[in-house]
């Protein structure tokens, strides 16, 4: 559908666009993520494409690969009436050098989002204005969206009561058990004993 | 009262008087006076909503009253999920509250996080305050809502401050018996309910 968006991004960067594939009608470009601010400029500046509007922005964590972890925004031209995804591989294992340049000086509403996915998946954005927690509060350590973070891992702002403090057991109480609305979740590991 | 020297009758004399304990008195009068506090998060409030409405009509238990100042109530309905940023501010507004206070948990989230079960979400909001009624569903039917209020009342009147839990009226695995089942195929569903095969057997012999 939007073919000659990637053609025409293939012209201009060349080598900086690591790979292109469509898809049903959805194009996607792979981008070296050096050049993700030109390509974003270029995006929106170029009159025959005309990017206008900014629909998402959001980090995809693969564990297993290097670099580790993606970073997709898709675009949309409310002119043209065509859209594109831009994505940019960052990171290491450790994602030591997960970091991108931002893109709010092109799109002001990209503040946000990217600190959605600064928070979420721990993506730094040089050159944000406010790079501060969005979701979690500041005290959260840890990206929870990164698939390290332990599923159950929680880390409350205030103390649990102890059971002490309680006079009872605070444990979930019957009829809910510790898998509770989970019946298709998580395969709690019993000790070997139990098994 | 006039006439102390003879006891209470029910015979519409209006003399006489009444013995009773003063918590007894108390737990009699607090239990159908409850100035409600709503801590509504989620979508369990549209159900909190129909309770409170005229067809479920929570006003026939002397509970419709809500007070959105914790200093006015006593009775702090926790409905919907509890994330872990609003956990400082449910404990503030439960401290806020007057004694005697009362707190239900409505719905499987505010009992025990629910499905919820991540970085986001108080497993419970009994890991924060104490919690009187447990109200399971997601959400709960207004009836189920209203067994747990009663059971509060219950709780109220007797002093009761061990936490309570509202249970299904009938197990709808344990009770199948007489209860239409949800056929997968035909013959599961003749399985399922003998009485249906002994029906179908009945029905052949029939002209």
């Amino acid at each position: 559908m939007s073919q000659i968006v990637l053609d025409m991004l293939k012209e201009r960067f060349g080598a900086a666009i690591l790979e292109t594939h469509s898809q049903v009608g959805d194009d996607t470009a792979v981008v070296e993520p050096s050049q993700w601010k030109a390509v974003c400029a270029f995006l929106r500046s170029d009159p025959a494409l005309d990017f206008d509007m900014p629909i998402d922005l959001c980090g995809v964590d693969y564990p297993n690969r290097v670099p580790r972890t993606e970073v997709v925004m898709h675009l949309y031209s409310i002119s043209k009436g065509h859209r594109v995804r831009l994505k940019a591989r960052v990171g290491d294992e450790d994602m030591d050098g997960a970091e991108i340049d931002s893109v709010t000086s092109i799109w002001a509403g990209m503040n946000w989002l990217e600190r959605e996915v600064f928070d979420m998946s721990g993506v730094r954005f040089r050159g944000h204005p406010d790079l501060r927690r969005i979701l979690m509060y500041p005290e959260f350590v840890g990206h929870p969206l990164q698939k390290t973070y332990a599923a159950d891992r929680t880390q409350p702002l205030i103390p649990y009561r102890t059971e002490d403090e309680a006079g009872m057991p605070i444990q979930k109480i019957e009829p809910f058990g510790p898998d509770e609305g989970m019946p298709f979740g998580r395969a709690r590991i019993l000790p070997a004993e139990e098994n | 009262m006039g006439d102390v020297t003879r006891s209470l009758t029910l015979d519409g004399s209006e003399q006489g008087f009444a013995t009773t304990r003063t918590d007894a008195l108390l737990g009699w009068a607090r239990k159908y006076s409850l100035f409600a506090y709503p801590f509504v998060t989620a979508c369990c409030g549209m159900e909190f909503m129909a309770l409170t409405s005229p067809r479920f009509d929570l006003a026939r238990f002397g509970a419709e009253a809500p007070r959105f100042s914790p200093r006015q109530s006593d009775l702090l309905w926790v409905v919907g999920t509890i994330s872990q940023r609003q956990g400082p501010v449910l404990k503030r507004v439960y401290e806020q509250m007057m004694d005697p206070k009362y707190v239900m948990a409505f719905g499987t989230c505010a009992s025990s996080g629910g499905f919820y079960d991540n970085y986001t979400t108080v497993p419970g909001i009994d890991k924060i305050i104490p919690t009187d009624v447990y109200i399971p569903g997601c959400p709960p039917r207004p009836e189920a809502v209203l067994d747990g209020l009663m059971l509060l009342q219950d709780k109220i009147a007797r002093n009761e401050r061990r936490p309570g839990v509202v249970k299904p009226r009938f197990d709808p695995v344990q009770d199948a018996h007489g209860l239409v089942q949800l056929r997968r195929s035909a013959t599961d569903a003749r399985d399922l309910l003998p009485e249906l095969k002994e029906r179908e057997a009945n029905a052949d012999r029939e002209p």
